[in-house]
């Protein structure tokens, strides 16, 4: 059975080498698979990619921009470009590059973007990118994911090897806290319940999955039953599991590790209102600028805990009991 | 290598070029005239003499490559792909009207022979840079060609992809720039000059060239020298005029976009006819 308990552990895998070792392996068997950094290969530790396979792999130095126009150009001839960076380039720097030369041009790159939100800790707002998930939901073709742990990283790599078309996956490069099995696998596109509830449903994705199954066990102690559900595809969203939920539990709260402003809160949302609205209630950032500090702080700075989920629960079940 | 039959030829396809780009825009009655116009010679030698291509497999995998990234000027390339049989002529008088499969700007979904979508720009030689990798590691020796304008030089994303286009040595590589001094809003050296710009290529570590824009047999041998050049990624740095064999736009200032009348265009094709440009 998954890990579902109270008894949360630290994955012992960082994301990072789940990933680039699962794409080292696929690109054994497959030439086509190239790798391009930004001045971030030991940060991303991409650079056991280019250790393997030094002619596959450029470093372009900083040039965001460039790096995404030659994964373009590499796409073109029939490669399948990794782009790498962090989250707060690829949203801010990559934009048009990947608005104009992938996206429009119908083209196959991958960017894997690093530190999303308050994972950047010590780089601090500068660095902080709560408004990449909000940009990149409005390219259109582009697919949005976030994986939670490496059992996850490990099982969706292949996967956005080989869909055609622009990907973007926001990773949190360290060691998560374990919610999946080894083994377990999943499909892009589909949601997880990953625990039981009647009363409200807590969708949640990246960091904010371990706390929002903490919230859940809190709330139990209040005779409050919340199913917690791990939407890790943010586009194109899991839409018949949002509203099965609504009409399960009649009720949602959303959290994420991102702008409130057009983040997975009003991805959710979109569902809702055109389908079956319940009263809900968003955890994110509140449209607000980064900070240094480290996650702990940060957490309770913006409002991320369990301890913040669980106040959000209390406030939509009173709005839910009032319709 | 060149007989005077060949020049003849190229300057005759040239003005071609020029007359359906003008017959395009005439069924619009505006458009990106200046920078279309400025090409037309380019084009004439690369599609005319040079380039592998294959207008009944566009996408030909053994073709050299053509990215426009001053995509604006994507008129002038659908012409000249028009009078090579990639798509019937009578395409060329649906640019820009609702459902066309030529747009404004170049898409390569669109457009039979396009390689590339393009329009905001300073992006292909960094896309041009990524197929000469590949093309590379697929042991292929086909040329990828990026022409960008004069004004599209003061993106900084071209200046990212001189510095590793020099470090990277890309011999498959040829970029022209398409300097015929004009951007939108005037005069190049009014707005944001580009100083020796040879020099600073050459700073960067390219093969550089500077040659008449104008002039298809100097265009051609350009492209022969830089094919000589073995470990370097190679630029043309064509001397054009804006709006070069249009009479109501050649050295008009201006003339990046223009409208005008059918009377306009049809005096200008039959000057251009008579002309020997």
């Amino acid at each position: 059975m998954p890990i579902r308990s109270n008894d949360l552990q630290i994955d012992k895998m960082e994301m990072r080498n789940a990933y680039i070792d699962k794409l080292i392996k696929l690109a054994e068997k497959d030439d086509k698979i190239f790798v391009l950094d930004a001045d971030l290969m030991h940060s991303n530790n991409t650079y056991k990619f280019k250790e393997r396979f030094p002619d596959r792999t450029i470093n372009v130095g900083i040039q965001e921009a460039n790096m995404i126009g030659m994964a373009a150009g590499l796409s073109l001839v029939g490669k399948i470009p990794f782009a790498h960076t962090f989250t707060c380039f690829a949203a801010r720097r990559d934009l048009d590059q990947l608005y104009l030369s992938v996206a429009y041009a119908e083209l196959n790159v991958k960017l894997f973007a690093t530190d999303p939100g308050i994972a950047a800790t010590y780089n601090g707002g500068s660095h902080m990118s709560f408004e990449d998930i909000g940009i990149m939901r409005t390219i259109p073709s582009m697919t949005i994911v976030e994986p939670v742990d490496s059992t996850m990283m490990e099982s969706i790599v292949e996967q956005i090897t080989y869909t055609y078309g622009p990907f973007y996956v926001r990773l949190f490069r360290k060691n998560p806290v374990k919610i999946y099995e080894d083994g377990e696998t999943f499909k892009i596109g589909k949601g997880i319940i990953l625990k039981e509830g009647s009363d409200v449903t807590i969708i949640s994705t990246g960091i904010m999955v371990a706390e929002s199954l903490k919230a859940s066990a809190l709330l139990e102690k209040d005779g409050i039953s919340a199913r917690v559900v791990n939407i890790f595809t943010i586009k194109p969203i899991d839409k018949d599991l949002i509203i099965k939920c609504a009409e399960e539990t009649g009720s949602i709260v959303t959290a994420e590790n991102s702008n409130i402003i057009n983040g997975l809160g009003s991805a959710v949302a979109e569902v809702l209102i055109e389908n079956k609205p319940v009263p809900m209630e968003r955890i994110g950032i509140q449209d607000l600028f980064g900070e240094v500090g480290d996650m702990e702080y940060l957490m309770k700075r913006y409002h991320l805990t369990a301890d913040d989920i669980v106040e959000s629960v209390k406030k939509v079940l009173i709005r839910k009991k009032m319709k | 290598m060149f007989t005077k039959t060949e020049v003849l030829e190229l300057k005759e396809f040239a003005k071609k070029i020029r007359i359906e780009t003008l017959r395009e825009f005439g069924s619009i009655g505006s458009g990106h005239i200046g920078g279309s116009m400025s090409i037309a010679d380019l084009l004439a030698v690369l599609y005319g003499k040079v380039m592998k291509i294959n207008p009944q497999d566009p996408q030909w995998e053994d073709r050299d490559w053509l990215i426009l990234s001053k995509g604006h000027a994507g008129p002038s390339l659908y012409a000249t792909l028009a009078l090579k049989g990639f798509f019937p002529k009578e395409w060329l008088y649906t640019l820009n009207k609702g459902g066309t499969r030529l747009p404004s700007h170049c898409n390569r979904l669109l457009t039979p022979g396009v390689d590339m979508s393009t329009g905001t720009l300073g992006q292909g030689i960094s896309v041009g840079l990524g197929i000469a990798k590949g093309l590379k590691l697929n042991n292929k020796n086909n040329f990828v060609y990026v022409i960008v304008g004069d004004g599209e030089s003061q993106e900084g994303q071209i200046w990212e992809s001189a510095l590793f286009g020099g470090n990277a040595k890309f011999d498959n590589l040829i970029v022209f720039v398409d300097y015929n001094k004009q951007q939108l809003d005037g005069y190049v050296d009014n707005i944001n000059p580009l100083g020796n710009l040879g020099k600073k290529w050459e700073a960067f570590g390219w093969d550089v060239q500077e040659i008449d824009g104008h002039n298809v047999e100097e265009i051609y041998i350009a492209i022969k020298n830089a094919k000589a050049v073995k470990d370097k990624s190679h630029i043309i740095i064509m001397n054009t005029i804006k709006g070069k064999g249009c009479n109501f736009a050649e050295g008009v200032e201006l003339n990046h976009h223009m409208t005008f009348s059918m009377e306009q265009i049809n005096s200008a094709i039959k000057e251009l006819e008579k002309s020997n440009i």
